[in-house]
């Protein structure tokens, strides 16, 4: 058993709450799915890093470039223990998790024949009807420019992955697979350690990539990339408390040193000429131009900040607000939860659809009463059309939330059902 | 309150009991134009007789706000000249973009000034101008035909 975590305290050090929504509301934040709340230790870190250290890390000879130089690879050392990743030679600090996943898809496609990342005709990548636009356009961009198929996993009515045929999805060919850890639409958690072990046993057994999109995982439960068995692993900091323009790449150093680079220009060099260069090994190698230093000197305090109050922690509290929330939501009338009702491998993600009111305007309502949620597609269109819905509501806890938060959300969507259907 | 101020009971009518919401066979244009950072869809087909919009039809999902502008907006610009109806268009559109600052011209918008304060909301002036977007693109397209 974990202890519960002091809601209350965790609120008082992110200043955002202190703000009153619509003139007269608190802020009742459910939309941490999309961006996260930034506490006063992230904040400053950032404001430190400019005030004291800025300089352009791994140049110059000076005081300033060595101390930036310091603070960027510190937070590269940090996020490399946050994931238990072997070393920090694992870690490449991108803009975020879209570029993450991009820099794989273009880094493969960059390969040339011969070389083992090399996709042509007849080769397949396999991703799921419950990605992220962000983890499907970038394969079928890549498919269309290497002549490789995309298939995907089909989603069940449970909004589970459906695991029917996986034996024949995954076949010889398939040379990548990149899957969502925890869909952000329906908070359904892929378990490749557990209950999809046979999914990555099987990725194993045919010797394809694995990539695993894990911005809605690392910030929210334990990842351990060792235990996960997984090739790449990308996230966002923003998710996690951290600032918006960094994001995390992990992957295995025998494979990032030997992939073909993504973005190229200063910094990722070993030598160059007129005609031609050579390539620093990774992660240099994906870090062309002058980083996001302050951003990455942010996240690490986010992670921190994650730290200090223990991911096991957060994670059972999410698991109880979920539960609480999932149970309030039930009641109303013409609501259905689109995904998993039970608690088992599911995170802190709801969407919910009502008869007779669109999601837009819920969220209308609801922001009127200081409740922020997100409405839409959450870019996840294809999934969407999966549950036969336009859109759907989605409420999204994290550490700051609390019963209160999720009792003042069950009661706006019944005033809101009011207020349109029964007025 | 402010939630009132933006779904009008005009608005909720429309929503409910759309006008002209069934696409008519054979229309001189047909245009189909989607909120891309919400998915609402509108599918409209425009009927012309010489210079006069003689049926404006059309199909769509979405928020209350988008529909609901549609059918107004159907309802208004039928049997009005190519035009007269470009400028009415102009007229909503610049309402909606004059956050709260232009109630509009009743006479001239009718149904259409109940989305006046929908401009108060700059998340859903997109909403409300999904159907006149599509139907001036679609009188755009009629007339380099």
């Amino acid at each position: 058993m974990t202890r519960p975590l002091d809601v209350a305290r965790i609120k008082a050090d992110f200043p955002i709450f202190g703000r009153l929504i619509r003139g007269e509301h608190r802020l009742v934040y459910l939309d941490s799915a999309a961006t996260s709340q930034k506490p006063n230790s992230v904040l400053e870190a950032e404001r430190d890093f400019y005030t004291k250290h800025n300089a352009a890390a791994h140049r110059g000879a000076h005081q300033l470039a060595e101390e930036a130089t310091e603070l960027f690879e510190g937070s590269r050392q940090r996020v490399a223990r946050f994931l238990n990743a072997e070393s920090d030679r694992e870690i490449v600090f991108t803009k975020s998790a879209t570029e993450g996943i991009n820099l794989v898809a273009y880094s493969l496609g960059n390969a040339k024949p011969g070389s083992r990342f090399h996709l042509k005709q007849g080769d397949r990548i396999v991703v799921s009807e419950m990605e992220h636009h962000a983890n499907l356009i970038p394969w079928q961009e890549l498919a269309a420019r290497t002549g490789a198929e995309l298939k995907w996993f089909k989603v069940t009515d449970e909004g589970r992955l459906d695991l029917d045929g996986l034996e024949s999805l995954i076949n010889e060919k398939t040379k990548i697979v990149a899957l969502t850890h925890q869909s952000n639409v329906l908070g359904t958690i892929n378990d490749f350690a557990g209950e999809h072990k046979d999914v990555l046993a099987r990725i194993k057994e045919v010797g394809a990539l694995f990539l695993i999109d894990a911005c809605q995982s690392v910030p929210h439960f334990k990842v351990d990339v060792q235990a996960l068995g997984a090739d790449f692993l990308t996230f966002s900091g923003h998710k996690a408390l951290g600032p918006t323009g960094i994001g995390v790449l992990w992957g295995r150093s025998e494979l990032l040193d030997e992939m073909p680079p993504f973005l190229t220009g200063g910094s990722m060099i070993e030598t160059v000429t007129m005609e031609s260069a050579t390539y620093l090994p990774a992660p240099k190698r994906f870090e062309a131009g002058v980083p996001n230093m302050a951003q990455a000197v942010g996240l690490a305090a986010a992670i921190d900040y994650l730290d200090a109050i223990s991911m096991e922690a957060i994670h059972q509290h999410e698991m109880n607000l979920t539960k609480l929330a999932i149970d309030g939501v039930s009641s109303i009338k013409g609501l259905t939860v689109i995904g998993p009702k039970d608690s088992i491998n599911r995170g802190g993600v709801i969407s919910f659809a009502i008869e007779g009111i669109h999601p837009h305007d819920l969220g209308q309502a609801l922001d009127q009463y200081g409740i922020a949620v997100r409405t839409g597609h959450h870019c996840a269109w294809p999934l969407m059309r999966r549950f036969k819905v336009v859109a759907t509501t989605r409420a999204s806890f994290y550490l700051y939330n609390d019963a209160q938060d999720v009792a003042d959300l069950v009661e706006g969507v019944e005033r809101a059902r009011k207020y349109f259907l029964e007025r | 309150m402010e939630l009132d101020s933006l779904y009008q009971e005009v608005i909720l009518d429309h929503y409910k009991r759309p006008l002209n919401k069934s696409l008519a066979p054979n229309p001189n244009v047909q245009v189909h134009h989607v909120n891309t950072s919400c998915g609402d869809e509108v599918t409209l087909n425009l009927h012309l007789d010489g210079d006069q919009i003689s049926k404006v039809t059309w199909d769509g999902v979405g928020c209350s706000i988008s529909q609901a502008s549609t059918s107004v907006m159907s309802d208004l610009l039928i049997g009005k000249s190519a035009n007269e109806a470009l400028t009415l268009v102009d007229e909503f559109q610049a309402m909606l973009q004059s956050k709260g600052m232009d109630s509009g011209d009743e006479e001239r918008l009718q149904d259409g000034v109940a989305f006046a304060g929908v401009s108060k909301f700059p998340a859903r002036v997109k909403c409300a101008l999904l159907g006149w977007m599509a139907f001036k693109d679609a009188l755009q397209q009629a007339s380099k035909k």
